[in-house]
């Protein structure tokens, strides 16, 4: 099977500072796939050129069979590239529900042959309310969620856009032990529907029992690349994370 | 409140409107139709903002510059052609959403006051354009005679009073129909996070661009009779200051989530500015303006539409109370 996403010799810089150097990166469809690293060995940028909020420099990024390298994000997006952000970024103005009005209206209708009418956006958006658990709090605004919630709210507007892959930025940081869980089963879930998910996480319990493949970033480059057990004993990885 | 379709909303606005018009045939003084034309124009110049300014979260403090255009375009069309003025409002119209267009293009990449900077120099760089430009007077000013009668034989300034409340009535319909549409959803969310809205699927670029187009558009039809009302136009009154400060403070006041507030705060302060101009003195205007504003942005930030809602919620929640 070819990959549904594949990122080649991938380069970011921000002035001097080399924050991504020859990545490469393929993840087939229906993977699970987690990717790690100490703060500020640039998984968000990773992220950001993937999905477009930022532009590499050099280096290709195919999604699909498609090039997204001059694509602007909310294109990428409606050909099936969903993220969440580190830190939740909801529409505040707007109401749990309308938050997810957006991806459904911009995305889904923006795609070819699709047209949901007002009526099917809405059981749409119930039913992701549903599946995330946050149906009770559909009318409520941003302000009054929990952070459990907002992360939900943040994983629900993208799983609205219906991806192909989804992209979960540290959905998870700053949570408790079962609100862990609680988002792990969902983005389990998710996978299992067919959505591919890269992982970007901190919590380690959380990305080794989730993840199929690990995929190690240190100041830019990628250090290893394979089944977690084997890179979480990567002599290489082992010294990025704790030091000689 | 319920929901009223947009096109039965404009249908009650349109019916208003027509109400308004034949009503004022009952004032006995012109002066009435000098003051309503200026507190129309404000309703038309407060919503074409809040268009960009409070839909869309980009604040543009070039106001007078969009009015200014259309104002000049009315001088050059009557300089060329003495068009009737529906058409220089139309051309006025086209040139700002026009010059909306390019500013758009060239300083949307800039956020919060540094667009806001940018949109104050272009004003300023058309100021000095027109203060150098011969054909529309120069730094000397044009003087345009205006008709005795309008079209229908009522002497002219009640003609330019009715065209600027259709004005007002198209731009009212107008704002309220983006409010309720796929489009304001997508502005709403430029203004709430633009990464977010990216990456929602919103193609950022094109409904900024939209917004600045139509808010320019409406500014520039505002300011096109203009040359006509004051029959003296020189570059120092178009571009005033106060164009822009108006503009900005009257949706403030009157809040910026909805057609309303702009509605309510050009009536409100352009009225309270007129009576003062006549009553006290017409230097005292801005002055009044700060007054408001700062007392505004300390006891009610989110306007006159905020201080209701929270009026209304307030007396909601003991009644949710009490229910649960």
């Amino acid at each position: 099977m070819s990959a549904l996403l594949q990122v080649e010799k991938l380069g970011k810089r921000f002035g001097g500072f080399v924050a991504l150097e020859g990545i490469d990166l393929e993840v087939t469809a229906g993977e699970r796939v987690g990717l790690i690293g100490p703060n500020g060995s640039g998984k968000s940028t990773l992220v950001n050129c993937i999905t477009g909020a930022l532009r590499n420099e050099s280096g290709t990024v195919h999604f699909d069979g498609k090039r997204l390298d001059r694509l602007p994000a909310h294109s990428r997006t409606r050909l099936g590239l969903a993220r969440s952000f580190q830190l939740p970024k909801p529409f505040h103005s707007m109401t749990v529900a309308e938050n997810l009005h957006v991806p459904a209206l911009y995305t889904v209708n923006a795609r070819h042959g699709q047209h949901l009418s007002p009526a099917q956006i809405d059981a749409r958006v119930d039913e992701v309310l549903t599946q995330v658990g946050l149906h009770e709090k559909a009318n409520r605004r941003p302000r009054d969620l929990t952070q459990i919630e907002m992360r939900k709210l943040e994983l629900a507007r993208a799983m609205t856009a219906e991806p192909k892959l989804l992209i979960a930025d540290e959905a998870m940081a700053g949570l408790s032990h079962s609100e862990v869980d609680d988002i792990l089963a969902l983005l389990l879930r998710l996978n299992a529907q067919g959505v591919t998910v890269i992982m970007i996480e901190h919590i380690m319990r959380a990305v080794t029992s989730f993840s199929q493949r690990l995929v190690v970033l240190v100041a830019g480059r990628k250090i290893a690349d394979g089944a977690p057990e084997e890179v979480v004993r990567n002599p290489e990885v082992v010294k990025a994370y704790i030091g000689e | 409140m319920p929901y009223v379709p947009t096109r039965y909303f404009c249908l009650i606005v349109a019916l208003v409107t027509i109400a308004i018009a034949f009503a004022s045939r009952l004032a006995t003084n012109d002066y009435f139709f000098f003051a309503g034309y200026v507190v129309l124009q404000y309703v038309v110049m407060a919503t074409a903002w809040n268009i960009l300014g409070g839909y869309t979260g980009y604040v543009n403090f070039g106001t007078a510059g969009f009015f200014a255009i259309g104002a000049y375009s009315a001088v050059v069309m009557h300089k060329l052609f003495e068009p009737p003025l529906i058409a220089s409002i139309v051309v006025g119209g086209f040139m700002a959403g026009l010059v909306g267009l390019g500013m758009g293009y060239l300083t949307l990449r800039l956020r919060g006051v540094f667009f806001a900077i940018a949109t104050l120099a272009l004003a300023i760089v058309l100021q000095t354009l027109v203060t150098n430009w011969d054909f529309v007077g120069g730094a000397r000013g044009v003087y345009i005679i205006r008709p005795e009668t309008g079209p229908f034989g009522h002497p002219y300034i009640q003609y330019l009073f009715v065209l600027m409340l259709a004005l007002s009535a198209v731009a009212i319909c107008i704002a309220r129909a983006i409010e309720h549409s796929k489009l304001g959803y997508g502005l709403a969310t430029i203004r709430d996070d633009e990464l977010a809205a990216e990456a929602a699927g919103v193609p950022t670029l094109r409904l900024k661009l939209i917004a600045t187009v139509l808010s320019g558009a409406l500014m520039g039809m505002a300011g096109a009779p203009l040359p006509y009302y004051v029959t003296y136009l020189d570059p120092s009154s178009g571009f005033n200051l106060a164009f822009a400060v108006n503009s900005i403070a009257m949706p403030l006041i009157g809040g910026t989530s909805s057609w309303l507030g702009p509605l309510i705060g050009a009536v409100l302060l352009a009225t309270i500015q007129q009576i003062a101009t006549v009553t006290i003195s017409s230097a005292l205007n801005l002055l009044i303006v700060g007054v408001i504003m700062v007392a505004f942005v300390t006891i009610a930030p989110n306007g006159i539409l905020g201080l209701f809602e929270r009026g209304v919620r307030a007396r909601r929640r003991p009644a949710e109370k009490e229910a649960a």
